[in-house]
């Protein structure tokens, strides 16, 4: 079986001594991104989504713990997978669901879809659709942080198929050379839609990718929001005490298609059951709630259903909000 | 036997410089790579080496003269008793001349200062005359003084003063954290200055030439040009993109191309195309200023040209708006940039055979001033569009569009095009001159639309 490492947990993860608050505040926000991908994939199914729409089920520990590992003013961009980044951002869940659905109540007020949203005032830069686009804009983000001399850093994700663009390296020159604090998240989900990092990569340890440009890089275990949250403080500390760039590779998972339209054929079901069954990040934070003895069956169940009454909300937002207007085709194509 | 050193050429469209410096005396011995002198244009400053050996019998030119013209005999070099015609065995190629011969520069020399004066200025306001690349210098300097977020980032910006010098002194001004050198890394460049853009600073991004930014044309359309639209309207890019486009001399078909119609294509840009000095600088000043992103297309062989610009202390051109240079009633002529100059010399020519031209130079590309050649051709009702940029879906293939469908009653005579022929661009001198639209073809147009012959 071409396995891809599907399974195999990045090495050690370092325990984080969490409180009961903040494994709660994960379990909650990896829940919501779970649970939102999966109403949009029902959506998506009854024709109520068009065109392309990239789920992030699987990988949700990866922007819950890089976002707990941030403060205020510092941002985000990434690429076209991005319901979850902007759920971990604080955006509004039935703005982005309505951007889904192509309406007027949608982020970006229906013209962007699934692939482009974004926030100013969550600092959340997009949701881009070109394949490693988002790399130099990230960085780009990180120069206005030192050119203002404020001490943001920047979280630029992309994945392990953007690994191969050469913007990419451009960017990672440019950072090191002029020390921009960004911090690139490589989320190595071992699929480029349908090809391994094994057919696709020279080097599949994505995190030395840098190496030749004296960037440190960090192999994270991204199906554990501890150890991804241990790995962001770190990394956030060395951009803000002025270190320059650093990438930081997580090792996750997608359990769905590239696309709601891709039939799956590069991988098994038992590949991705076997992850599911041993890996998966929400029941990792519920099993340690549980083993800790810091929420009861009940108390998770009651936030399972807070969840789904503002999925469903929002899933209904999505379905009532009318469609733009016809002047909208002519607004907001220059200022 | 004796050698003549000619003055050499630094670029490909220089004409003349001057001679700075001789690191030689007459009676010197000189081999082959020994400095002998210094050279210095608007441009740039050079040592020139010699490919001769022999004694220096003559300095022709003194240190310290201007406008030494290229090709010139500028010493005598006096050979061996017996030139060494030792053969090279099939391994030693000649060293080359040191200059070319011929390859007089194919564009039609342009008047070196209009006298043309911008309208929007009120009447008595005292002019400057300076180049186009002093325009643009002190437009961006003006600005960066003006805001400290503006900043001018590209390859060879700082610390060697601008590859065409536009960018001379700046450096020295404003110091290396608003004046940034990059890597030779386009893509990734006008990626970090978009993002950079997002992030509230106001970059203008230089590109070596346009020709380059091919490498870029995802980062300037993609997200440049589109996330305003697809983020209802949250997220600007105020950014300009600038650098020399179109053909410069002799640089062959990958470093020739004019990407005017490329860029004017995608709604979400602005273009700027200008050709005098004043228009220049208001129009790099608006485009700083602009929160849109701006593809501002200069041009190398105007670089160099002296136009008067008046004396004002914040000349905005704004953007999208065409000037009528020359008034006329039987035929309107429309260009842009560099073949501006064959426009005006071609009205000259007609105006001598008794037909009066309007010559409208276009200055914007998008928003595209439809307006003002519209009014002019319901006016003469014939035109001729000029520009160096292929003939197939140019520039002029939407201008003669827009006429058509807004003064069809109008014409007494199809739109015609003049345009750079629709072939990669190529070396040879002769082709290159052929491949380039000239005065000639504007007045056979111009004629042709008059039915005259």
């Amino acid at each position: 079986m071409a396995k891809a490492e599907a399974a195999s947990r990045a090495s050690s993860p370092a325990k984080t001594k969490s409180n009961k608050d903040e494994l709660v505040r994960y379990y909650r926000d990896m829940l919501l991104i779970r649970r939102f991908e999966e109403k949009a994939g029902q959506l998506y199914g009854m024709g109520l989504i068009g065109g392309f729409c990239h789920l992030y089920i699987g990988q949700e520990a990866v922007v819950v713990g890089m976002q707990a590992a941030i403060g205020e003013g510092d941002q985000v961009i990434t690429a076209y997978r991005d319901h979850g980044h902007m759920l971990a951002c604080g955006m509004d869940p039935a703005g982005v669901m309505a951007e889904l659905t192509g309406r007027s109540g949608g982020l970006s007020r229906g013209k962007g879809g699934s692939m482009h949203m974004f926030s100013r005032e969550k600092n959340f830069f997009g949701g881009h659709g070109i394949v490693g686009a988002q790399v130099p804009l990230g960085t780009g983000l990180a120069f206005s942080n030192k050119y203002r001399g404020n001490d943001r850093v920047c979280l630029t994700y992309f994945g392990d198929g953007a690994a191969n663009q050469g913007q990419v390296y451009e960017s990672f020159n440019m950072a090191e050379l002029w020390k921009l604090p960004v911090i690139y998240i490589i989320e190595n989900n071992q699929y480029a839609m349908g090809t391994s990092v094994q057919r696709s990569s020279a080097e599949t340890h994505l995190h030395k990718r840098g190496a030749s440009f004296n960037i440190p890089g960090e192999q994270v275990d991204g199906m554990d929001v501890l150890a991804v949250k241990t790995a962001g403080d770190k990394a956030v500390k060395w951009c803000r005490d002025g270190n320059g760039p650093i990438i930081l590779e997580m090792k996750t998972y997608r359990y769905r298609g590239h696309s709601m339209s891709d039939p799956a054929k590069y991988r098994t079901r038992e590949e991705v059951d076997h992850v599911r069954e041993t890996s998966d990040p929400i029941d990792h934070v519920r099993k340690l709630l549980l083993d800790a003895k810091f929420a009861s069956e009940e108390e998770l169940k009651e936030i399972d259903k807070d969840i789904r009454s503002v999925v469903n909300h929002a899933a209904e937002f999505a379905q009532t909000s009318p469609e733009p207007d016809p002047s909208e085709l002519w607004t907001d194509i220059i200022h | 036997m004796p050698t003549e050193i000619l003055m050499p050429a630094l670029s490909p469209t220089m004409e003349e410089g001057k001679l700075a410096k001789w690191h030689v005396k007459v009676g010197d011995k000189i081999s082959s790579g020994d400095v002998i002198a210094e050279i210095e244009t608007d441009k740039a400053t050079m040592e020139v080496e010699a490919v001769d050996e022999g004694v220096v019998s003559s300095l022709l030119v003194e240190e310290g003269t201007e406008g030494v013209k290229v090709n010139a005999p500028i010493a005598i070099l006096q050979g061996e008793d017996e030139p060494k015609a030792k053969s090279n065995g099939g391994t030693t190629a000649p060293a080359p001349k040191p200059a070319a011969k011929t390859s007089a520069p194919p564009q039609m020399s342009a008047p070196q200062t209009a006298t043309v004066r911008e309208p929007t200025v009120a009447a008595g306001t005292p002019m400057v005359t300076i180049t186009v690349r002093e325009a643009l210098r002190e437009a961006m300097a003006e600005e960066m003084r003006r805001d400290p977020a503006v900043f001018l980032m590209g390859e060879e910006v700082g610390q060697y003063q601008g590859a065409y010098k536009i960018s001379q002194g700046l450096l020295d001004e404003f110091g290396p954290k608003r004046v940034i050198d990059t890597p030779i890394t386009e893509h990734g460049f006008a990626g970090l200055g978009v993002g950079a853009a997002f992030g509230g600073l106001r970059p203008i991004v230089e590109f070596m030439t346009w020709n380059f930014a091919m490498q870029a044309i995802d980062q300037i359309i993609n997200s440049a040009g589109k996330t305003l639209y697809m983020s209802g309207g949250q997220m600007g890019c105020p950014i300009v993109f600038r650098g020399p486009n179109g053909a410069a001399a002799r640089v062959a078909a990958q470093h020739s191309q004019n990407y005017a119609s490329w860029y004017a294509h995608v709604p979400g840009l602005k273009v700027v195309a200008p050709y005098f000095a004043a228009d220049a600088k208001g129009l790099l000043k608006a485009a700083i200023r602009d929160p849109n992103p701006v593809i501002f297309l200069e041009n190398e062989i105007v670089y160099g040209r002296s136009f008067e610009v008046p004396k004002v202390d914040d000349l905005i051109v704004p953007i999208g708006k065409a000037r009528v240079v020359q008034e006329g009633t039987d035929v309107t002529l429309v260009s842009y940039s560099v073949t501006m100059a064959l426009v005006l010399q071609a009205a000259e020519a007609l105006a001598k055979e008794g037909i009066s031209a309007e010559v409208i130079d276009l200055r914007s590309l998008r928003p595209l001033d439809t307006a003002t050649v519209v009014a002019s051709v319901k006016k003469t009702n014939r035109i001729v569009t000029v520009e160096e940029g292929w003939p197939i879906c140019g520039i002029a293939s939407e201008i003669a569009t827009q006429v058509i469908e807004q003064a069809f009653d109008y014409l007494d005579a199809p739109p015609a095009r003049v345009t750079g022929k629709d072939v990669p661009m190529p070396y040879a001198a002769n082709l290159e001159k052929l491949a380039l639209p000239n005065v000639d073809e504007v007045i056979a147009a111009a004629k042709a639309v008059l039915y005259r012959s």
